[in-house]
């Protein structure tokens, strides 16, 4: 095996390692699966706002009871604090996966964060 | 009255171009036998003739081997205007346009490795392409480009080891390793 390293010229072994980087890129790339791109929101039904996952911020959204205030960060987003009487939307966390859901019902909004190869092609209520 | 007849004469490079597209098209039979886990995934054993011929002849002869070896290697194969003999057709005029440059690195750092690992890839971009608009009309076919990256840099980075070794070989022997009009 050495005596092929003798075949290799220096800029042979610089094209040989960026070639192996684009393999990780492309894998990177294409297979991250379940990733969100961004997340809708949703008031009475009514898309609100789309939101890319990039870098953290607060969105503020009316319902009837009030203000749900839902938090952007970067590949993730949560409902932060809502006027509803259970809070199930609130105690569900960051959504992390492209596909996953937190509704409101009370307040009537819904978070939904969307990607490439979601868990769902759609949920229905 | 003269006789009509046409006669023609080839010339050593028509025979040098015949010669090295009969070798590189016995590669492709020859490969065409072994089974691969992946349509599209294959080692490219006649891209070797290809390199040693762009190293030695320059790139006009090159483009006819490599055209010569699609076309007549698919006739052999039973593969000629089905959808794989425009996937490799599509992926030889890649690879060469991309030799073509490459060509012109500077010999002293890249040698024949780094023509058959770019030329590998311009295989393999153009292939996608022709998948991508023509015969797989979604994205999916992307999802599999990292399995296709890994063969480029492995059967890139093999062939040229080959090809740089047989040119090594080839410039010591009978045949003179000169004769470059381009360069």
């Amino acid at each position: 095996m050495t005596g092929w390293r003798h075949w290799l010229r220096p800029g042979d072994s610089v094209v040989v390692v960026l070639g192996a980087l684009v393999c990780v890129w492309s894998a990177l790339a294409m297979w991250r699966g379940g990733a969100p791109d961004s997340a809708l929101i949703r008031a009475g039904g009514t898309l609100v706002a789309e939101v890319a996952l990039t870098r953290a911020q607060m969105v503020e959204v009316e319902g009837p009871l009030g203000t749900t205030r839902i938090e952007i960060a970067p590949g993730r987003a949560r409902v932060a604090s809502d006027p509803g009487p259970r809070q199930y939307c609130v105690r569900q966390g960051w959504l992390e996966r492209a596909g996953a859901v937190a509704i409101c019902a009370p307040n009537e909004v819904s978070l939904m964060l969307t990607g490439r190869g979601a868990d769902y092609d759609s949920l229905n209520y | 009255m003269t006789p009509s007849t046409i006669e023609l004469v080839p010339a050593a490079e028509d025979r040098r171009i015949a010669r090295h597209a009969a070798a590189a098209i016995v590669l492709t039979v020859a490969e065409a036998a072994i089974p691969l886990p992946l349509p599209g995934v294959k080692p490219g054993l006649a891209n070797i003739v290809t390199l040693v011929v762009l190293a030695r002849w320059g790139w006009r002869e090159a483009v006819w081997v490599a055209l010569l070896r699609v076309f007549a290697g698919s006739l052999l194969l039973g593969q000629f205007l089905a959808p794989g003999f425009f996937l490799s057709l599509s992926g030889a005029i890649a690879s060469l346009l991309v030799l073509g440059l490459a060509m012109h690195l500077p010999q002293r750092w890249f040698g024949p490795v780094s023509h058959s690992i770019l030329a590998a890839f311009a295989h393999i971009g153009a292939q996608l392409v022709v998948a991508r608009l023509w015969l797989v009309p979604h994205d999916g076919v992307f999802y599999l480009m990292p399995v296709f990256a890994a063969a480029a840099v492995v059967f890139g980075l093999g062939n040229g080891l080959v090809a740089a070794r047989l040119l090594h070989e080839l410039g010591r022997g009978s045949e003179p390793a000169e004769k470059n009009p381009e360069r």
